[in-house]
């Protein structure tokens, strides 16, 4: 596994998704917090991050299904994956492998990041009136976010062998996730019925959560689920092959 | 015996790709394999490295069974697939050396270093995989499949696209190679086939039609004789066929013909005789041994 983590992250920084990603992530995120007018916090006049969390899943939404497109339909399409499967290496380490190295750069992004807390900070009035908690929870909150996104588009991946058909379609799944839930649940035919059990099928719903500062084990249980679940559909996908 | 297969048969949805095949390799012994193209070559090696399992058929390699152990097989298994992927994006080396970690190898760079010497890599080993011609990429896939000094190696046409000078130094690599190690071996080249391997097996429509030492493979199978004949001057394809029974004639110009006879005797005093008889003079003639080619398109050519 950690021969395939290694190569993984070294194929990110050597073919330049790596570095794409993390400066894409970067200039969004801080032209939405600082530059842009209407988003900027600099006229909010109000010490927080918020900008950050609520613009941070939507700029994931498209860049991890870009980070993950090439994992596995790559592989299929220039037939290394047949290499690998004949290595004395099990699926369950390629994924694993594959999944920790695209999860490392979602960590990669965010530390960055830290730079933009330090600034709101230090411009807080007195210095430091910040609410610590809701920062911690979501930053928490958007990096379980970005590791089932991550889940999400390894699996479609392994679908594939085409990364743009493997890039559309995590794409919609993570948007499907993300807020699908919350649209259907505010249609009026489960409204005070069902309505809050879909809710809570959404990313958005937990995610909102977290970031409130308190970090429950529901909603932590809520991502790793989503996470086992998507790395499990993987392996089955992969295992295809090995039917008679 | 360390490759032993047995009534080995895949099917792709409804197609049958292999069909109850059986036969084994040792250990010190290079089997060629060959066969028209769909004839199943390659699916047997893919099962054999444990890519994708049989239908039905027992598969065992050095006592492991592929169905059970194949982790134990692959650990002991060197794979060159027949369009020998790499990643494009990484170093000579540093591909090697990951080849190396997947195997858990202690001493990684000393393995690196032993197969970038034995493949002839050295001045290649510092470039991009992309960078490379293809028989250097070959020579990456070769190194990769030997890096841990596997007990089977499988080969899945590893001499295609090579110039000749890489042809001679693959073959002597892969004979020196063959020293404790079962060696499968795929291609289209039968002169190389010919010449690097000890047993033959031709696969037809995913059966075995021939399998056999190289020295008796050619005399079982084909019984006529061919004779090449140059006369001095022109002489008709009906002359021939009215003074010589039995004989197939295929001419080559106006005086060169390829004469094969089924029969016991020597037809070649007959043509003597032919010569004289028409005042014509002969001015060369020789016996040509039918050929693994011949062979080949024999076995091949039923269905």
């Amino acid at each position: 596994m950690k021969s395939i983590y290694l190569k993984e992250i070294s194929s990110f920084f050597s073919n330049l998704t790596g570095y794409f990603v993390l400066i894409i992530f970067l200039l969004l995120t801080s032209l939405f917090m600082w530059v842009f007018s209407e988003t900027s916090i600099l006229s909010y006049n109000y010490a927080s991050l918020g900008q950050l969390f609520s613009i941070g899943p939507i700029v994931f939404m498209f860049l991890i299904p870009a980070i993950t497109m090439q994992s596995f339909a790559e592989e299929k399409q220039k037939q290394t994956l047949e290499f690998l499967m004949t290595k004395p290496i099990t699926d369950i380490e390629i994924i694993l492998g594959k999944y920790l190295a695209s999860v490392t750069l979602v960590l990669f992004a965010l530390l960055p990041t830290l730079i933009y807390y330090y600034s709101v900070y230090q411009l807080g009035s007195p210095i430091g009136n910040i609410d610590n908690g809701g920062v911690i929870g979501s930053y928490i909150g958007l990096f379980l976010l970005g590791a089932v996104f991550v889940s999400i588009g390894i699996f479609v991946s392994s679908l594939t062998s085409n990364q743009i058909v493997s890039f559309i379609v995590s794409t919609f799944l993570c948007f499907c996730f993300f807020w699908a839930f919350d649209f259907i649940s505010n249609l009026s035919a489960f409204y005070g019925k069902t309505d809050s059990i879909i809710k809570s099928l959404g990313i958005a719903f937990h995610y909102d959560n977290i970031s409130k500062g308190r970090i429950d084990s529901k909603d932590v249980i809520y991502f790793f689920s989503l996470i086992i679940f998507f790395l499990y559909l993987t392996s089955l996908s992969l295992g295809r092959r090995n039917k008679v | 015996m360390s490759i032993q297969v047995n009534n080995l048969t895949k099917f792709y949805g409804q197609q049958k790709a292999i069909d109850n095949i059986s036969f084994q390799a040792n250990e010190g012994e290079i089997l060629g394999l060959l066969g028209p193209n769909g004839a199943g070559k390659t699916t047997t090696m893919k099962i054999l490295t444990c890519f994708m399992p049989q239908s039905s058929g027992d598969v065992s390699v050095c006592g492991f069974d592929t169905r059970k152990n194949d982790l134990d097989i692959k650990k002991i298994m060197g794979y060159l697939p027949e369009h020998n992927p790499l990643y494009g994006s990484m170093y000579t080396k540093e591909y090697l050396t990951f080849v190396a970690a997947i195997h858990k190898l202690d001493n990684k760079s000393k393995h690196v270093d032993r197969v970038i010497e034995e493949t002839g890599l050295s001045k290649e080993k510092n470039k991009r995989i992309s960078e490379l011609s293809k028989g250097y990429r070959q020579r990456v896939g070769l190194a990769q499949a030997i890096i841990h000094d596997p007990k089977v190696l499988i080969l899945d046409e590893p001499i295609s696209g090579l110039d000749p000078n890489q042809l001679i130094e693959i073959r002597s690599l892969i004979n020196s190679l063959k020293k404790n190690k079962t060696i499968i071996f795929s291609s289209h080249i039968l002169q190389e086939v010919e010449s690097i391997c000890d047993r033959i097996m031709i696969l037809n429509n995913g059966q075995v039609v021939q399998d056999n030492l190289i020295e008796n493979i050619t005399e079982n199978t084909v019984q006529s004789q061919k004779v090449l004949v140059e006369f001095l001057n022109n002489i008709s394809e009906e002359v021939l066929h009215n003074h010589l029974d039995n004989v197939r004639i295929k001419q080559e110009n106006k005086r060169l013909f390829e004469i094969s006879y089924n029969g016991e005797n020597d037809i070649r005093s007959l043509i003597f005789d032919l010569a004289v008889k028409q005042e014509n003079k002969i001015l060369e003639m020789k016996s040509k041994g039918s050929s693994l080619e011949d062979v080949f398109k024999e076995v091949t050519k039923k269905n």
